[in-house]
């Protein structure tokens, strides 16, 4: 369970990949370029990575991370080209233009693309280990809920239908304090999210979000229990959103001291720190991630601002399937006849 | 062979599917051990056991969202709500994640949800809707409602097989009804999606129609030949996609059109059949197209008000003789 040490730089770099390539959508966003918004995981890179980072794909492991989870994202493989397509918008992004930022799933790489309305995907992560169950597989699903999240319905129900039907399910609940500008004390009347949780009958852990090998260790413990039949894990990461919901929100609500105490606790330097006085990698090495991850992206959003957008009438089709399957006969014509 | 009814055919439907295709499975609220509210899936648990027929809790987001899931990983699974009027509580899995994952990720989502729906039987407002006009409006969903045994086994095979996510509507009044058992073939086969069926010919007047209203307006149309008027009457079966073709045919042929249905008016189907006939088959119109539909209220308990909601015979005949003077 313990990371060995290219493992840990390798978690360095999926969070330094996270926050560089969302530095770069900023750029876009700021030279006109994203025709939609920015949701930022500044602050929240430990999280994603540390948890995704704990699945394995040879048991066909599957992700559903939120927005703020780019970072999962990565570590399941998906490739900064089709995150920048995405936001700008262009034809030959994975949703071909149809739907925005990671909205976007790959089975085959193990990751299923959130949507809008929250808590949805923890329902739909239930059908999915449960059908992995079913099949006699070994496959551990993950899924993402915020603090806000944590007050819809449908997490209520899946948390409970997780619990009831003993799924190979874990929850990861980032807890950053706010659900776009409601601080977590206007959300819940309990102190964590896990004890919400708890409620249903899962097992719960709370860790520091903000520390990269913690999530691992912590997710890895739930991965395991998942797999080997101990039911749904719920884990609460406790971090901070150090941007606004997206980038029109300037955060004004969020008390400077807050916003300074978790400046100080960014998790990108909390893992350097800590690799560089264990003496797992050198400065250089650190230095080496950073160059990488500059070369992987320079080539990526090239790539991706040289396609084009994508042609008007794409967005006709796959409405329905073509011969309707199983229900011969089926030609669905749709409103597409009409164009 | 023997003749059976509207609700054994579901039945033997989905028991064929499940002893044919090993990806299908069952979840629902009590369908398990108890074999649903109505006794649609008794036996199904004793069959095929706990893990392919799954009682759940009263969660129907949950249910839909963990049939999506399945889905997405190569299952069939059918969803049972207990009453069709409580598939608004996951009205957002539905629309938002089922209808939309074919277009935004290239997923279709092979569900069916399937449940008892309409009125007649004094269960009030909560247990007597039609849901379609809540679903018309999205794209990527399909919804069938059969008005004959043959169709119910052959429509909830076609569901079960689709590659879209399909709303299947029971009608209770048809469930159990006498009159309407019909024996039907042993041999697999599926009534294909989107295909309309015609219940009567004629050549005055159309009345496009579905579910328990079909047996409405063909009640009327005995009346009505009496009375010299000759009506045809259209089974819709599939309400989306809903069969252009055959609803144009039979507007050409008979000139008149009284689209009849059980839900309520204001936005309901009736409202886009005939936006259809007008921008498809305006020239062969010799009357307003007329609608006859529950009135715009929640379904209402007592007998003397759901009587009066609902439509009716009599309200069909009148809306056909006042056609007859065009």
């Amino acid at each position: 369970m313990e990371l060995k040490k290219p493992q840990q730089l390798e978690l360095l770099y999926f969070m330094r990949l996270t926050r560089s390539l969302e530095d770069r959508l900023d750029n876009l966003l700021k030279q006109g370029k994203i025709v939609g918004g920015l949701f930022r995981s500044l602050g929240q890179e430990a999280t994603a990575v540390g948890s995704a980072y704990a699945l394995d794909r040879t048991h066909g492991d599957i992700v559903s991370p939120l927005t703020r989870d780019l970072g999962a994202m990565l570590v399941m493989g998906a490739r900064p080209r089709e995150v920048f397509a995405q936001y700008l918008a262009r034809g030959t992004s994975p949703s071909g233009g149809r739907d925005q930022n990671i909205h976007f799933t790959d089975l085959k790489r193990g990751f299923i693309g959130t949507i809008s309305p929250l808590g949805t995907l923890v329902a739909v992560m239930n059908g999915v280990v449960l059908a992995a169950k079913m099949q006699q597989k070994k496959t551990v699903g993950m899924v993402y809920i915020g603090d806000g999240a944590t007050s819809t319905g449908v997490f209520h129900e899946a948390a409970n239908f997780a619990a009831v039907q003993n799924l190979p399910l874990v929850i990861i609940a980032e807890n950053n304090g706010f659900a776009y500008s409601t601080p977590t004390t206007k959300q819940m009347k309990v102190l964590n999210l896990t004890d919400r949780g708890k409620a249903y009958g899962m097992t719960t852990e709370i860790v520091d979000g903000n520390d990269a090998l913690a999530v691992y260790k912590s997710s890895r413990r739930a991965v395991e229990r998942a797999r080997n039949g101990g039911g749904p894990t719920m884990i609460e990461a406790k971090t901070f959103r150090m941007r606004g919901h997206a980038a029109h929100d300037n955060q004004s609500y969020v008390p400077k001291d807050v916003l300074e105490y978790w400046r100080k606790r960014d998790p990108i330097a909390y893992l350097e720190k800590e690799l560089t006085q264990k003496k797992v990698a050198s400065l250089g090495e650190i230095e080496d991630v950073a160059r990488k991850v500059a070369k992987v992206l320079d080539a990526d959003l090239a790539w991706a601002e040289s396609q084009p957008p994508p042609a008007p009438d794409s967005a006709l089709g796959d409405v329905y399937a073509e011969d309707g399957g199983g229900s011969a006969g089926t030609k669905v014509a749709s409103s597409r006849s009409e164009g | 062979m023997a003749a059976i009814t509207l609700l054994e055919a579901i039945r033997q439907g989905m028991w064929e599917e499940m002893e044919r295709d090993d990806r299908v499975f069952m979840l629902g609220e009590d369908i398990g051990v108890y074999g649903g509210a109505f006794k649609v899936t008794e036996g199904f648990s004793e069959r095929f056991g706990a893990e392919r027929v799954i009682d759940t809790p009263i969660s129907e987001s949950a249910i839909v969202g963990a049939a999506c899931g399945a889905a997405m990983m190569g299952l069939r699974p059918v969803a049972e709500m207990q009453f069709i009027d409580f598939i608004s509580c996951c009205f957002d899995i539905l629309t938002n994640y089922a209808a939309k994952s074919r277009y935004r990720q290239g997923i279709g989502i092979p569900i069916v949800v399937r449940g008892p729906c309409g009125g007649g039987v004094h269960g009030g407002p909560f247990h007597s809707q039609n849901v379609e006009s809540f679903f018309l409006n999205t794209p990527g969903l399909k919804m069938v409602e059969p008005s004959t045994p043959y169709d119910a086994k052959g429509l909830i095979k076609a569901a079960i097989r689709d590659e879209d996510p399909v709303l299947f509507f029971e009608h209770k009044l048809l469930y159990r009804n006498p009159k309407i058992k019909q024996e039907v073939p042993a041999d697999d086969y599926i009534v294909p999606i989107g295909k309309a069926a015609i219940r009567r010919e004629g050549r005055d007047v159309s009345i496009i129609t579905y579910g328990a209203m079909v047996y409405t307006a063909l009640d009327a149309a005995e009346r009505l030949q009496q009375e010299g008027i000759d009506a045809e009457v259209i089974d819709l079966r599939s309400l989306l996609p809903f069969d252009r073709e055959a609803i144009v045919e039979s507007v050409k042929k008979t000139s008149k059109v009284i689209i009849l249905h059980e839900a309520t008016r204001t936005g309901g189907m009736a409202g886009e059949l005939t936006a259809v006939i007008n921008e498809e088959a305006f020239d062969y119109l010799d009357g307003p197209i007329l609608r006859v539909t529950s009135i715009d209220t929640p379904v209402p308990y007592a007998p003397p008000l759901e009587e009066f909601f609902l439509p009716s015979v009599d309200k069909v005949l009148k809306a056909a003789r006042s056609l007859a003077a065009y």
